[in-house]
């Protein structure tokens, strides 16, 4: 028989208490306790919140097909745009939102590579969270264009004049950048959700001799069916498991590379051009980390009420959780101050008076207001962080979540409005205020977002359940918990 | 008349485990006892039990070179035939078509198409959607996916004989075996 245990010759010491990190699920609770606690969420009464939640998201997000009908029928004139600032809030909302949909993919492709285990516990939701993201994003360029019917031409398909997009445009790669990366982002989160829906098929299939109602019945009928349908037939067969590590590994390889040149991308959008304020080389690695600084505070902003709100959910996101997330804020966040002084400095040292001109005229133009907003917010208020206490206190957390949620939308409105308000000759200057259709639309989007995600939350586990349990030490068969001989 | 009980085709031998050593304990054995048309099922993927298994490397990897490859060539045969060869659209006297700004969509669809070989190379090789299991239709089977561990034997394996595979499942530390039918 073969011992797993090291042999009797080699003595490993414990290490110290202090330097013991704490469990990545409290209370040592079983493999199954983990399961029932995720999939009690859909299978328990909707808790009355949730209904609240809904209907003011869906009120919300009502505002949106108001708004596009009003915009397309009418035309680009109800928003605010104007020469010179003819990139407001559409591109500020679409920068924003795929920006928000970074941190999903950080925290399952790129955490997943760098072994980081808590992941586990927010990895579902944090994906969820991007493709919902994603597709809020993906309306404003569709919109933006002014004309829509004509969005087709972005695709590689020949238009009536049997002339192909232009490949050399970064607006074409924006389009092939940003739909890989919500194809990706479904097929990751889809294919980790397998197990998932595996469970929740055998658990409506465990109960379906015990219910007596009709409605009772047909529930349990349908969830056999579709979380059958969509679990692939899934029976947690190690050969399977054997392919299935391998293919979420290459994924998570495969998205790592891609969110980082999605907001590259986009950031070409800007730094491909020649404005002063958009021409410039540090771009690209300012926008990924902004993006995914941006994307934790949203994660962190749906998933304390979450884990306060559903019980037991507290133990699988743990402060542990919380506070290791507000370092991955704190971090990024630090990033993004250190890219606004930057490029400062750089405006300075080119010597190009536009280059300047366009910085000072941020801090100190017309726009003052939103460079301060967003400085205050960005820069400042991440840096409570380095307190202890500020990174493991929920509510704290989840306050300086929404700043920098708000600095975030701040510095796109920054980059896009500064730059194009005072261009080169004062006879091109002006200044861009939003009409009611900008704001509605965005809050539309806002809407939109959290019906889809209380939606998810609602019929689909939003803790990966399969993936929590493997990094349980009842779960690692060379660990006493997992039933090593001693 | 018979009864349906008489046309039942045996499945296989289907042993349950509490822990996730003593299923690795069992894998050992039954790889070691010469099986070959077996499986071990569990509601995660179990740390070394590809090694107990036996398993070696997945192919996926292949699937995923492939896409992959597919998508850098075809995006970049793409752009050249779109905007070189079918309709060249000549802006600021730069090339039709260039490498360096072809890349990022080369480059996107490099990814899409590997993760599309990932996917579908995991699906295929797994042979997977498979809505109808002989396993499935077990009501204790559908622990798997909650907190129990299975090891089970196909009849179909050359070595599989019900009393000794029995045998072996319990001398391996199963506390429950089960004959699972078609």
């Amino acid at each position: 028989m073969a011992d797993h245990s090291p042999p009797s010759s080699v003595t490993i010491a414990p290490p110290p208490i202090e330097l013991e990190r704490k469990p990545l699920v409290a209370n040592q609770r079983s493999i199954g306790w983990i399961s029932d606690t995720i999939a009690n969420v859909i299978e328990d009464k909707t808790p009355r919140w949730w209904w609240i939640a809904i209907g003011v998201s869906f009120l919300a997000a009502l505002w949106l097909p108001i708004c596009l009908v009003y915009l397309i029928s009418t035309g680009v004139g109800v928003w605010g745009l104007n020469h010179p600032v003819a990139w407001g809030f559409a591109i500020v909302n679409f920068v924003w939102w795929i920006g928000i949909g970074h941190a999903g993919t950080l925290i399952s492709a790129i955490l997943f590579l760098l072994r980081q285990k808590w992941r586990t516990s927010i990895n579902r939701a944090a994906e969820a969270m991007t493709i919902f993201a994603v597709m809020c994003a993906g309306i404003f360029p569709a919109i933006h264009v002014g004309r829509v019917w004509f969005d087709w031409w972005l695709f590689p398909i020949p238009n009536a004049n049997s002339i192909w997009p232009q490949f050399r445009s970064p607006l074409v790669w924006d389009v092939f950048a940003v739909s890989t990366y919500f194809t990706v982002s479904v097929m990751f989160w889809y294919m980790g959700l397998i197990p998932d829906l595996a469970t929740m098929r055998d658990r409506f299939r465990k109960v379906a001799g015990k219910v007596a109602a009709p409605a009772a019945r047909l529930r349990n009928k349908l969830g056999q069916f579709l979380y059958g349908l969509f679990s692939l037939g899934w029976t947690g067969s190690n050969r399977h498991w054997h392919n299935y590590e391998k293919a979420y590994l290459l994924l998570a390889g495969l998205a790592t590379p891609l969110v980082l040149s999605v907001h590259s991308i986009i950031s070409f959008d800007f730094a491909v051009s020649q404005l002063p304020g958009w021409h410039t080389t540090i771009f690209p690695p300012y926008f990924v980390a902004g993006a995914v600084f941006s994307g934790f505070a949203m994660v962190l902003t749906l998933m304390i009420p979450l884990r306060a709100l559903y019980k037991g959910m507290d133990e699988i996101v743990t402060t542990r959780h919380l506070e290791l997330m507000c370092k991955v804020t704190l971090t990024t966040g630090s990033i993004v101050g250190y890219a606004y002084g930057m490029e400062f400095f750089i405006a300075y040292y080119s010597g190009n008076p536009y280059e300047l001109y366009a910085f000072k005229n941020r801090a100190f133009g017309d726009y003052y207001w939103s460079y301060w907003i967003m400085i205050s917010c960005n820069v400042i208020s991440p840096h409570l962080f380095w307190i202890k206490w500020c990174r493991t206190t929920p509510w704290f957390i989840w306050i300086v979540s929404i700043m920098v949620n708000i600095g975030m939308w701040m510095e796109r409105f920054v980059i896009v409005v500064t730059s194009l308000h005072n261009d080169f000759m004062p006879g091109n200057w002006g200044y861009y205020s939003p009409t009611w259709v900008d704001v509605m639309t965005y809050i539309g989007t806002l809407g939109f977002f959290m019906t889809l995600f209380l939606l998810f939350c609602r019929f689909l586990p939003f803790v990966a359940i399969s993936e929590v349990k493997g990094v349980t030490p009842l779960a690692d068969p060379h660990h006493p918990l997992g039933g090593a001989k001693q | 008349m018979d009864s349906l009980d008489d046309y039942q085709i045996p499945y296989g031998l289907m042993a349950e485990f509490d822990t996730p050593a003593d299923v690795l304990n069992a894998a050992e054995k039954v790889r070691d006892a010469g099986y070959t048309r077996w499986d071990v099922h569990t509601p995660f993927a179990v740390h070394g039990m590809d090694d107990a298994m036996g398993l070696g490397n997945s192919p996926v990897g292949w699937f995923t070179f492939i896409g992959g490859m597919c998508g850098f060539f075809g995006g970049m045969l793409m752009i050249w035939y779109m905007n070189s060869y079918d309709f060249g659209i000549p802006v600021g006297g730069k090339p039709n078509f260039s490498p360096f700004s072809s890349f990022p969509v080369a480059y996107e669809m490099t990814i899409l198409l590997g993760a599309f070989g990932s996917l579908g190379g995991m699906l295929f090789l797994n042979r997977l959607p498979r809505l109808h299991h002989p396993l499935l239709k077990n009501l204790r089977f559908a622990d798997v996916t909650h907190d129990k561990f299975y090891v089970v034997i196909e009849a179909d394996d050359p070595k599989y004989d019900e009393e000794e595979t029995r045998e072996l499942l319990e001398k391996a530390g199963s506390k429950h075996i089960e004959l699972v039918n078609e």
